[in-house]
């Protein structure tokens, strides 16, 4: 999709786009990039790279970082299920309330996960007000399970998902919905095969966005689901326990992590990192 | 109105999420100070390292420590005893160590970083069960069954060794549901009735009053741990920490513990 550009403005020489930041900027700017690279490059440095995959091949790591994988895609794809729908219904539908309803559901993205943890405890643990009904019905809790983190990993990064594509709802263009629906489409098969595909790259960088999220979840899993070894032990809790009892371990798996999450922004460099880039 | 409202939701949810990300005890800013002219006196602040299980004890102590010495202050950062010793091994500023056992303050005192430590106090293990105890639990051989879930500490954690001293003593397997960073953190899911019973010391069934209730584990297959206490080697302000050390072994100190359910020799 083109954007139409304004009235154009006068063509900056080559010149002057190559500026020299001035060091009131400057100073302050190296700072915020030496601050924000050195713990990366402490990490890089003291890794026991001799015997990272020792390491790393341990069948407790092993089962940390499969569950966190297996979890962290669950998780999204609950996300995908459950969160566009929503998002579509806060960007197009109009009902009153709609604004509270838009803060309610965003508000995991800045509650502090221990919180949103001890919220599902409260909710869906084996006393919670939805949960007791559970456990006496059908004598299953969510704490302590594997889909116990799988819950709460959706709790913490659905907000992710909904943002992103409640954002790409509202500013895609209605015009190719509205032909579609004058050449007969169904409302289902218009937002299926024209309002779906038009919001492609939102969704998919909201996609990566809830995973990623997801995979790093630490305080409302280990509230929530609890810490045992291959059923709920996820990357994080790992990293955080092993820092006790082994710390070259801690390190390998927090190597692990990072490599993950610069894969991630790496995918997404051409949205996130380029700022001139249309939507 | 509407222009404003954006920026300072946005505000609001910065703070509130800075708010939660702070996870530490520390009520006030850390670093021991500088003491005044007197090298001797004892107005300084220290950071005391402490158990999980010292928390009621050691905060009540804390206070009166604070009232029989002006200008003193102590700051408090309670966990696990293997965590907090890791944590003054790399360096965290620390005047004190207690710990729930004597494993853990030799691996500090191994590396260096506290000399000289006393025992001071001794704990024995209880089963804890949510109020009215649902499942029934009434002895030890009650965890081994897998309709009873239960909460243990992690196997580097104290009390986590204590409680598998328990069951080697009794015979039994136990496999827990899950298996929490401190003995406070297995405490809260017992309260909150999320699992069947947890095995805590016994000083926490007394401090956890009526959020749960106790069952006892008898003499002859329980175990106990001993906690000792240190002054650190990188303290800064080593008058202050050692009267504190000395604070908690004097009598006042002895009969604080006692009232909390440790054993004092």
């Amino acid at each position: 999709m083109t954007t139409t550009r304004a009235a154009p403005t006068r063509r900056r020489s080559a010149a002057e786009d190559q500026q020299r930041a001035p060091w009131p900027l400057a100073a302050p700017a190296a700072v915020a990039v030496a601050f924000l690279v050195l713990p990366l490059m402490g990490l890089l440095v003291r890794a026991p790279w001799s015997n990272l995959g020792q390491v790393l091949a341990e069948s407790a790591v092993l089962d940390a970082l499969r569950l966190s994988l297996v979890c962290a895609t669950s998780a999204t794809a609950l996300s995908l299920v459950f969160g566009v729908p929503l998002a579509w219904v806060l960007a197009r539908a109009r009902f009153p309330g709609r604004g509270l309803l838009r803060a309610l559901v965003t508000l995991p993205l800045v509650l502090p996960p221990v919180v949103g943890g001890v919220a599902l405890l409260l909710a869906f643990g084996r006393r919670g007000i939805v949960g007791q009904y559970l456990d006496a019905w059908f004598g299953f809790t969510l704490p302590f399970t594997t889909l116990g983190v799988v819950v709460a990993e959706t709790f913490v990064a659905m907000p992710f998902l909904i943002v992103t594509v409640e954002g790409a709802f509202r500013s895609s263009d209605r015009g190719f919905e509205e032909a579609a629906t004058t050449l007969g489409a169904s409302r289902l098969t218009v937002f299926r095969r024209v309002t779906l595909p038009l919001i492609r790259p939102s969704l998919i960088a909201g996609a990566v966005l809830c995973w990623a999220r997801a995979l790093g979840e630490f305080g409302a899993t280990i509230t929530f689901a609890g810490n045992f070894p291959g059923r709920t032990q996820t990357m994080p809790i790992a990293v955080y326990l092993a820092l006790e009892r082994d710390p070259d371990a801690a390190i390998a798996l927090s190597l692990v992590l990072l490599t993950v999450s610069v894969a991630v922004l790496v995918a997404m460099r051409d949205r996130w990192l380029n700022t001139g880039a249309a939507a | 109105m509407r222009r404003i409202a954006a920026p300072l939701f946005a505000l609001l949810a910065v703070a509130a999420w800075l708010a939660g990300c702070g996870g530490s005890n520390e009520s006030a800013p850390a670093g021991g100070s500088a003491s005044s002219s007197a090298p001797a006196s004892v107005t300084g602040t220290i950071n005391v390292f402490a158990a999980a299980s010292l928390q009621e004890a050691f905060t009540k102590l804390g206070s009166q420590f604070e009232q029989e010495h002006a200008g003193a202050k102590v700051v408090f950062n309670f966990g696990p005893s293997s965590g907090l010793g890791q944590q003054i091994t790399s360096g965290a500023p620390a005047d004190v160590f207690a710990s729930a056992s004597t494993k853990t303050m030799d691996d500090v005192v191994k590396s260096g970083d506290a000399a000289a430590p006393t025992d001071f106090a001794a704990n024995t293990m209880e089963m804890a069960v949510p109020p009215d105890n649902p499942a029934g639990v009434k002895s030890v051989n009650d965890l081994a069954k897998r309709s009873v879930k239960v909460a243990l500490c992690d196997v580097e954690v104290p009390c986590g060794v204590v409680a598998q001293q328990v069951f080697d003593n009794a015979g039994v397997t136990v496999t827990p549901v899950t298996r929490e960073v401190d003995v406070k953190a297995v405490l809260s899911k017992v309260s909150l009735g999320e699992v069947d019973a947890g095995v805590v010391y016994v000083t926490d069934v007394k401090a956890a009053g009526k959020d749960v209730d106790g069952v006892e584990i008898p003499a002859d297959i329980n175990a106990s741990t001993t906690y000792p206490i240190a002054t650190l080697t990188g303290s800064e302000d080593k008058a202050t920490a050692q009267a504190f050390v000395d604070y908690v072994l004097s009598p006042a100190g002895a009969s604080a513990l006692q009232e909390a359910g440790f054993s004092v020799s």
